[in-house]
């Protein structure tokens, strides 16, 4: 009955109504967009961030993240890559070994970071090897070639075959230098990272650069992010058990390898909560502002019912299903079309100018697509809900002390 | 005429406090939503001002003049002429604050222990310092005393990596224009620290006219940047410079030197409108329906003055004045409490623990709001003409009321 009641009260004033229900619903809906479009890009930015190179996990010596040191390398790394795989049960699992060395081809010379990588394993943990746009990848543990990124191809003039020479230090200090052949040439579009790419096999950088079986990282990629913790624990529990000259190494987690990720994250969302905050209030204020009409309005109204004996709480809570029911009618439809529209988004794909500068920062394609969930359709327009029912407690709680007789001389 | 509007505006005054809580209600979220455009957008524009001028540090210059194909393979074979001739001359006088031309080369570094790919820069120290362009601060040494300094001045972080420290040796690598290996022993005379770690790691400082002689070039340079101290309006004079350059050198503004920083600016004013119309339009709900309600309690009053001859574009006046007042009450104490809560946190908000996140964007760990006059306007702007809009539905309504119907109205 008191339901029925609420309800008709409602549509008193139908054009009022519709009004605070469509501030609602547009909140709603901007919530329910902003805030998918906020999950799937930082999802993209993760995953863009950490296929291209990173991984998800890395065990290096403690240290080697910070001082990048020829001589803080992982013993065996290879052996301790395999040993990763079964563990883990998991075959995307690679070791690598790093060095700065001056570069020079017949024109020019640059000084570039060389990776040594197993290329039996490395397309498992990076895109790089699936990028070639000329060439192959690398074949065998020992060969003498290399595959570069195409800016750096470029601006050393190499094509495919040319000879590239190398100077640098070995890990004992010594000099090392040696010639490897170009079979590979690899373009992502993005040309810091262009610029940056040049693998060479693993065996071979050993024996150039003194390193005997040492790498410096092995890089592990779990299916997805929800399972890196149980890798790392896993990892954590396999590294005591290790040889002794092992024992220094150390599990990184991407968090730790690259912690600008989750801050960029962390610092996006603060201004976005901002933002949704500063919509709800001004939400909340329009409920209440309507609440608050109806409800002095009424003033005669209410007046006559609690002369006629119907409790002073009854009528608060008359109130608050009215408000109940509006919010309710805001929520669904807000949820609808706001799902709708992620939905359709969500396959065809968003944008907006300068984009596309942005998502290169983070390896990510300028189209952006948001991530459809229970949480992101359900989080923000709930909060909205909650705020409207929290404003309508003023005008509710003056009913507590309304006189009837006093109520009903009101004008 | 004059004194009907002078009544219709007394009568919109008092009409706006006859439901004063309404009206209060109101207000408040009128204030609000204007505090929160404003102080959105000083937030903005302190990040993206600091990206930007981080961003011209490092390129350093709001204009750069390179060989044509410098950009695309900055190899010391595609250096240039120190500016000379028509060229000098545009660059001497105004709008040009301060120039520099410098040797800037992909090299080698390598201590003892260590060896880094960085981009060496042959820097002139006098000429560079007007232009803002030298480190942050020293923390060890000194920096290069002149052109001829045949010492180098490095990074803390490079310094880390390299495992040496001042007075230590190192030998810098780089190619000459025939492809021979160009080296030379040296001291690191000065460390440095930069505010983005990425930048300690790959700028290495040494005098210009040592590593003229080290790359075997005579008095040649790779780049000339200069600036004006005006990075917004840099579209105004580079065209001149352009032209004084000639056909062989290419003149570049930052906008498209860094593409990303162009965009950015761009596409921060953009968001700064886009921001305060979401906030409007969520507000513009709320203020509909509050003169609807006005114009609903009032009909009978309405149709009373329209009886009395009052014409209908006066009522619309009428209502629309009370909106009016209403915007501007609004405005007013959005933007006192604005400027309230912005001005005292000008001197800088810490963002320090999302820092490593803010270094990928080009930031620091210090956020410094700007409060412009220009978002402050600009949110004034989108509050009133919006506003007015919103109000033109029920104003009209009230203006095209039946006054029979109006005054039998219940």
């Amino acid at each position: 009955m008191t339901w029925l009641l609420a309800w008709r009260n409602l549509w008193r004033h139908t054009r009022r109504t519709w009004l605070t229900v469509g501030a609602m619903v547009f909140c709603n809906v901007l919530l329910v967009f902003l805030i998918s479009l906020q999950l799937g890009s930082y999802q993209m930015m993760i995953d863009g961030s950490l296929s291209a190179f990173t991984g998800h996990i890395q065990i290096q010596q403690e240290g080697y993240l910070d001082g990048q040191r020829m001589r803080q390398s992982v013993p065996d790394a290879a052996d301790l890559a395999s040993q990763v795989r079964t563990l883990l049960g998991v075959e995307t699992v690679a070791a690598r070994a790093e060095a700065f060395a001056l570069a020079s081809s017949e024109e020019r010379s640059f000084g570039i970071l060389l990776t040594g990588v197993q290329p039996g394993y490395e397309p498992g943990v990076s895109t790089f090897p699936g990028l070639l746009k000329e060439g192959r990848y690398l074949q065998g543990a020992d060969a003498r070639e290399i595959i570069i990124g195409s800016v750096l191809a470029a601006n050393l003039k190499l094509a495919l075959g040319d000879e590239l020479t190398f100077l640098g230090s070995g890990r004992d200090g010594s000099f090392a230098a040696a010639v490897v052949v170009v079979v590979g040439i690899v373009d992502s579009g993005i040309t810091e990272l262009d610029r940056n790419v040049a693998q060479v096999p693993l065996g071979w950088f050993q024996q150039v650069f003194a390193m005997g079986d040492h790498g410096h990282s092995v890089v592990i990629r779990v299916p997805n992010l929800e399972q890196v913790d149980a890798a790392v624990a896993d990892l954590d529990a396999l590294l005591p058990t290790l040889q002794a000259d092992q024992q220094q190494l150390r599990v990184l987690d991407w968090d730790a390898l690259q912690p600008g990720l989750r801050q960029a994250i962390t610092s996006d969302m603060t201004s976005a909560w901002f933002m949704y905050a500063i919509l709800i209030v001004l939400v909340a204020f329009s409920v209440l502002n309507t609440q608050l009409m109806s409800v002095l309005e009424r003033t005669r109204e209410f007046g006559v019912m609690l002369a006629l004996g119907m409790s002073p709480a009854r009528l608060a809570r008359l109130v608050a299903m009215e408000t109940l029911l509006m919010s309710g009618l805001g929520l669904a439809l807000g949820v609808l079309l706001g799902a709708l529209l992620t939905v359709y988004l969500s396959y065809a794909g968003f944008s907006y100018p300068g984009m596309d500068e942005m998502a290169a920062r983070f390896n990510m394609s300028a189209l952006m697509y948001p991530q459809v969930s229970p949480l992101s359709l359900l989080w923000g327009p709930l909060t909205v809900f909650c705020g409207a029912l929290l404003a309508a407690v003023y005008p509710a709680l003056r009913l507590l002390r309304l006189q009837p007789v006093a109520a009903m001389r009101a004008a | 005429m004059h004194g009907s509007l002078t009544a219709v505006a007394t009568l919109a005054w008092r009409n706006l406090w006859r439901n004063h809580r309404r009206t209060l209600i109101m207000l408040m979220a009128i204030a609000i939503g204007v505090w929160a455009m404003i102080f959105m957008s000083a937030l903005m524009r302190g990040m993206t001002d600091q990206m930007v001028r981080n961003g011209l540090h490092t390129l350093p210059g709001e204009v750069q003049i390179h060989h044509r194909e410098y950009r695309s393979d900055p190899s010391v074979v595609n250096s240039m002429e120190p500016p000379s001739g028509a060229l000098l001359q545009a660059l001497e006088g105004p709008p040009i604050a301060a120039w520099s031309s410098r040797v800037r080369v992909p090299a080698v570094i390598a201590s003892e222990r260590s060896t880094r790919g960085v981009t060496l820069l042959g820097v002139d120290p006098a000429a560079e310092g007007p232009l803002g362009s030298l480190p942050d601060e020293i923390i060890q040494g000194r920096f290069l005393k002149d052109a001829d300094d045949r010492g180098v001045v490095i990074g803390a972080s490079l310094a880390r990596r390299l495992e040496t420290r001042l007075g230590k040796r190192v030998v810098i690598m780089s190619q000459d224009p025939d492809n021979n290996v160009a080296d030379r022993g040296t001291r690191v005379v000065g460390i440095y620290r930069a505010r983005l770690s990425g930048t300690e790691d790959r700028f290495v400082y040494a005098g210009r006219t040592v590593i003229q002689g080290m790359l075997r070039i005579d008095n040649l340079v790779s780049e000339v940047a200069l600036t004006a101290d005006d990075y917004r309006h840099v579209s105004a004079w580079y065209p001149r410079i352009e032209a004084a350059a000639g056909d062989e050198l290419e003149v570049m503004p930052w906008t498209e030197l860094d593409t990303f920083l162009g965009t950015m600016l761009g596409v921060q004013d953009g968001f700064a409108l886009i921001f305060m119309v979401v906030v409007f339009l969520a507000l513009s709900f709320g203020l509909v329906n509050t003169l609807v309600m006005a114009v609903f309690e009032r009909v009978r009053e309405i149709g009373l003055m329209q009886a009395l001859g009052m014409r209908p574009g006066l009522i619309m006046a009428q209502i629309l004045l009370e909106s009016l007042y209403l915007l501007c009450l609004g405005l007013l104490l959005g933007n006192v409490l604005a400027l309230v809560t912005i001005k005292p946190l000008e001197a800088g908000i810490d963002i320090s623990s999302v820092a490593q996140g803010m270094e990928m964007m080009g930031m620091g760990a210090t956020l410094y709001p700007v409060l412009s006059v220009w978002d402050m306007g600009m949110s004034t702007a989108v509050v009133v003409i919006l506003g007015l809009l919103a109000s033109l539905t029920p104003a009209w309504r009230a203006a095209r009321l039946d006054p029979v119907a109006a005054l039998n109205e219940t």
